[in-house]
């Protein structure tokens, strides 16, 4: 990659992928409204949260939340950051879990019992979507041969015609990472779903909750990029399949309600990682 | 800055407590939430949570009991933070104001902001509070100034 293109990746990095993923978000509050017959926030409500919030009285329950709060949101934008530039998948997964793993540390550091219960589930679901990523990674090396991003894009043909059920079983990794019914089981960002009142985010207040906000639209924007990976070798499909997922997502979130955790561990093991332990046992038996 | 509190206004997040009586205006704040009055459009989301909360509705009487926690959530929140009592009873106690248990209002036990004296309140009563209470919250400087002044013994 030349150096000026790297470059404008990296200003892309931190100052477009917050304002794309916060009007994703505006966005996706919307639908949910209309989906409910209502007028619903304008689009640009997240970033009136996010001004506010970061004005608010900082407030916290101990110093080391806040070291936790800026690791989850310095790990998020790394991550987004290697992926854009084309780096290792495997090591981008690593840290995308490091900033999971903040969050969770940050959750537990606190003596509340939502707080440390919401953390639990945060690891429950670390552990139950871990392993697709994994297998997701696997299939990907086995498809290209490398376990560089920059690859997907000298394929012949887009990942998804070789891996189309890998891509399935990576829906439900997306919903719980952004946080939806019906596997929102740790926190929810901005639904009033009212139950460990907000388990996981509950004791963060103010300017923290902010950064919390802010790594949130960086994943998002981060998860999407993943989803556009499988047809990285034109950028219309990439897009067109970041926006399917985007509103199959949204419209998941509506249908459904929130399931037991040891629900989502059995049906995520069972359906997802089956269909990922398929898609790759066929790559290496039959290609 | 205007632009800070221009956002204030826009996204004033609740925090919903009942302290004890006959619920009314508690069905009645939750209508306004619902898709009917939909009080999202305005930016305004029920947290449950005090310390994400800038605006503390309060319905209900206070007792001794409830009035403890109401203090306790009251102080939970971090500045700027607007209190809005909803109801006669929340306000000055209403017909139970000589009640033996009964505080004569919230006021009694946190400073409010506003008072919305209905039995009980309207939904279009409390969407017309909450927004001017979000524009109480707007005035940042004079309220900011206040809280640093005061934060010492908030501590406790």
């Amino acid at each position: 990659m030349s150096y000026p293109a790297g470059l404008g990746i990296i200003l892309a990095t931190f100052l477009l992928a917050p304002v794309v993923g916060g009007l994703l978000t505006g966005l996706e509050r919307k639908v949910i409204a209309r989906l409910q017959g209502r007028v619903g926030p304008p689009l640009t409500q997240p970033f009136y949260d996010l001004v506010k919030l970061w004005h608010k009285r900082p407030q916290a329950a101990n110093r080391i939340q806040i070291v936790y709060v800026y690791a989850h949101l310095f790990f998020m934008v790394t991550s987004l950051l290697a992926f854009l530039l084309g780096q290792d998948l495997l090591l981008i997964l690593f840290i995308f879990s490091f900033a999971t793993v903040a969050l969770i540390l940050g959750g537990l550091s606190v003596d509340s019992p939502y707080s440390r219960i919401g953390s639990q589930r945060e690891i429950i679901q670390l552990v139950t979507y871990e392993p697709i990523l994994v297998l997701l990674v696997i299939a990907y090396y086995q498809v290209t041969g490398s376990f560089m991003v920059s690859q997907a894009r000298s394929l012949e043909q887009p990942l998804l015609f070789t891996l189309p059920l890998v891509l399935i079983s990576f829906l439900p990794v997306f919903i719980i990472k952004v946080r939806k019914s019906p596997f929102d089981l740790a926190t929810q960002l901005h639904e009033p779903h009212q139950e460990l009142v907000k388990g996981i985010i509950t004791e963060y207040s103010g300017p923290y909750l902010a950064l919390i906000e802010l790594a949130s639209w960086y994943e998002l924007v981060f998860l999407l990029a993943l989803v556009s990976l499988f047809w990285a070798t034109n950028w219309v499909g990439g897009l067109l399949l970041a926006a399917i997922f985007f509103f199959a997502v949204t419209v998941i979130d509506n249908i459904t309600p929130r399931v037991t955790y040891s629900w989502m561990v059995k049906f995520v093991w069972k359906v997802g990682l089956g269909l990922a332990v398929v898609n790759v046992a066929w790559l290496y038996l039959w290609k | 800055m205007a632009w800070v509190s221009s956002a204030r206004k826009r996204s004033p997040w609740l925090l919903h407590y009942e302290t004890g009586g006959c619920n009314g205006c508690a069905i009645e704040f939750v209508a306004a939430l619902t898709p009917l009055y939909d009080l999202e459009r305005f930016g305004m989301l029920n947290t449950g949570n005090p310390k994400h909360a800038d605006i503390l509705v309060v319905t209900g009487c206070v007792n001794a009991r409830s009035g403890r926690v109401l203090r306790n959530l009251y102080e939970q929140m971090s500045e700027p933070k607007v209190v809005v009592a909803v109801g006669v009873c929340a306000c000055t106690g209403g017909i139970f104001h000589d009640g033996y248990n009964l505080a004569p209002g919230a006021d009694k036990v946190v400073p409010v902001d506003l008072y919305l004296p209905n039995c009980a309140a309207r939904p279009e009563a409390i969407i017309d509070a909450l927004l001017t209470a979000a524009d109480l919250l707007a005035e940042t400087r004079r309220r900011d100034q206040h809280a640093h002044q005061r934060a010492p013994d908030q501590q406790g």
